[in-house]
């Protein structure tokens, strides 16, 4: 009876789990799908039809497409360079130091994840034209600041805290100077743990619609913008479509693969140890 | 607590040149405060400028106090993006908290190949970029192309409207935020179900409590401060969210789903009136930072909660 009732409720269970599956991998797998299929096949045809490549060839070759994935790249991976030169230092002066207002500056970085991104956007892209960073790619790894930077200073910060200072004294007692400790000792401590909290602000960076929306303009489009673009333009070319946003969305599912381990810690900010 | 010694004897014992400590720190921070303070900036002049009328077109502007607040907050477009802002907020979160959690406890129960290999597929709509996703979904709301609307012949519905209709749309918008963001739930409280400790339920088993008790006793109240991060994060986003209603419908069909965000882009970027769009942000800035104030408090409160259960 028990053990009736307890496969009975397995069954459930994994049925429960395969109808979200579908839910959550129908749209990406219908993405795949249709990037495979020719225009003329795309309204008269489900799942049967003889695939073809031309989509590929005709984003991938005939527009701009590479050179809105190479400012993606750019905007994004200057971000993250920066926000890692300058906020692993932060992260560790907040992990390691007692100082003034430390707890009230560790909360000024974290705030900036939560103000609504149009309320950063109003301002700048008035401060930009008069700037003449306007649409130029310092401009935007600036404004990137706000995703990347308060991610990796919260993330790093944790996994610094995590590693005991006994470590330190240790090394310093060795006659190692503070700079030896810093790049020999807690660097490799902490390397998983930055590494995938720089691919994660990566992510985020890359994903990112609303500022280079409002702050780029004809020079640089990153991959988000431009799709809106084949969207009103090239309604017809469904096919196209998406293929745009297949390869788009590939880059960032690659890492979030590479990082599984720390996912859970890089998305809670390091609130959630998982 | 445990944290605040370690922090203490870090300082005592790197304490041997007392300026170059007293210094350091902030020479530390300095670089990533000036390159965020640089970004503060706006926060003070958008505050500024709300009191003016400022606008891309003119050169010109007067400084004109509170009118462009009286204005606003005793117009029904306003009100009307409070009530688009906060019911699309309640929904999605709402379902994506309960959806998640639910997911959680099934891959948590089952541990076998399939929820071993679901753990890792259902992560991939949270890395895709929210418009990337709304284009995904258009392709197949599409009434034309869209699987959606095949699926739906099956059962005798025809030209379902999703976006298009005054009474679908939101619907839509939040199907769309769930789809992306119940992983999100989901991997928190999974990351919380998994850490739980072992020996409460262990003595609560040879108490016989049942699986409901155990459940409402033990295991909610130690995952609550994982829960009330899932919420933050959650709420916080959906209060501002644009891109999804951008992609889907620019907010239409006519003001169905103008939320604040949307509806001080429109004021500012495509009207020109710059001064005016900015009450509607700072309005939802303060919302926002007073409701995450509490979840925070509240979090905190559950976590020492927690850590009492445990022992």
């Amino acid at each position: 009876m028990n053990t009736a009732s307890n496969r009975l409720s397995r069954v459930i269970q994994n049925g429960l789990l395969a109808i979200y599956a579908i839910f959550a991998l129908f749209p990406l797998i219908w993405m795949i799908i249709l990037s495979f299929k020719s225009d003329a096949q795309m309204y008269n045809t489900t799942f049967i039809f003889t695939p073809t490549l031309a989509n590929y060839k005709a984003v991938l070759f005939e527009s701009d497409y590479l050179t809105y994935m190479l400012d993606s790249l750019i905007v994004s991976g200057g971000a993250v360079v920066v926000s890692v030169v300058a906020g692993v230092p932060a992260a560790y002066a907040l992990a390691r130091y007692n100082f003034k207002k430390k707890e009230d500056i560790a909360f000024q970085i974290l705030s900036f994840k939560f103000a609504p991104e149009i309320l950063v956007v109003l301002p700048l892209f008035m401060i930009y034209q008069k700037l003449h960073i306007y649409d130029t790619y310092f401009g935007l790894i600036w404004v990137y600041q706000l995703i990347s930077m308060p991610l990796l200073i919260w993330v790093v910060r944790g996994y610094f805290e995590d590693i005991s200072v006994e470590i330190e004294y240790a090394a310093q007692v060795d006659g190692y100077n503070w700079y030896q400790i810093f790049f020999k000792n807690l660097i490799p401590l902490i390397k998983p743990g930055l590494v995938s909290a720089a691919l994660l602000a990566f992510i985020f960076a890359w994903n990112s619609f609303t500022f280079p929306l409002m702050l780029g303009g004809t020079n640089i489009q990153p991959i988000t913008v431009a799709i809106t673009k084949f969207l009103g333009t090239d309604s017809a070319h469904y096919g196209q479509l998406a293929v745009a946003s297949a390869i788009s969305a590939l880059p960032a599912i690659i890492f979030a693969l590479c990082i599984q381990k720390h996912l859970v810690r890089g998305l809670s900010f390091g609130a959630v140890k998982g | 607590m445990k944290e605040q010694n370690v922090n203490s004897t870090a300082t005592s014992e790197l304490n041997v040149v007392p300026f170059k400590t007293r210094v350091l720190p902030y020479l530390i921070v300095a670089p990533a405060l000036i390159i965020t303070i640089g970004i503060m900036i706006p926060f003070i002049m958008a505050i500024y400028f709300s009191l003016t009328n400022y606008s891309f077109r003119m050169p010109k502007y007067n400084f004109i106090g509170l009118q462009n607040w009286i204005n606003i907050l005793t117009s029904s477009v306003f009100w009307k993006a409070v009530w688009v802002t906060l019911r699309y907020a309640f929904f999605s979160t709402v379902i994506e908290m309960g959806l998640g959690m639910g997911i959680a406890i099934l891959l948590n129960n089952l541990n076998n190949k399939f929820s071993k290999i679901m753990r890792v597929a259902l992560i991939f709509p949270l890395m895709v970029a929210p418009i990337t996703a709304t284009t995904v979904w258009q392709l197949m709301l599409n009434n034309s192309v869209g699987i959606l609307e095949k699926f739906l012949n099956i059962f005798g519905i025809y030209n379902f409207p999703w976006a298009a209709s005054p009474s679908t749309a939101m619907m839509t918008v939040v199907m769309i935020d769930v789809w992306i963001n119940t992983s999100f739930c989901m991997l928190l409280v999974l990351a919380g179900l998994q850490s739980l400790p072992k020996s409460p339920f262990e003595s609560a088993k040879i108490d016989g409590g049942s699986t409901m008790f155990n459940f409402r006793n033990l295991t909610l109240p130690m995952l609550k401060p994982s829960l009330y991060i899932a919420l933050l994060f959650r709420l916080m986003a959906a209060l501002q969210e644009y891109a999804i209603i951008f992609a889907l419908t620019q907010g239409g069909p006519g003001d169905t789903l103008m939320n604040l965000s949307l509806t001080a882009y429109q004021n500012g970027f495509q009207f020109q009136k710059f001064g005016f769009a900015l009450p509607y942000i700072l309005v939802l800035w303060l919302f926002i930072n007073i409701v995450a104030k509490q979840i925070v408090k509240r979090q905190r409160a559950a976590q020492k909660q927690a850590a009492g259960l445990e022992e």
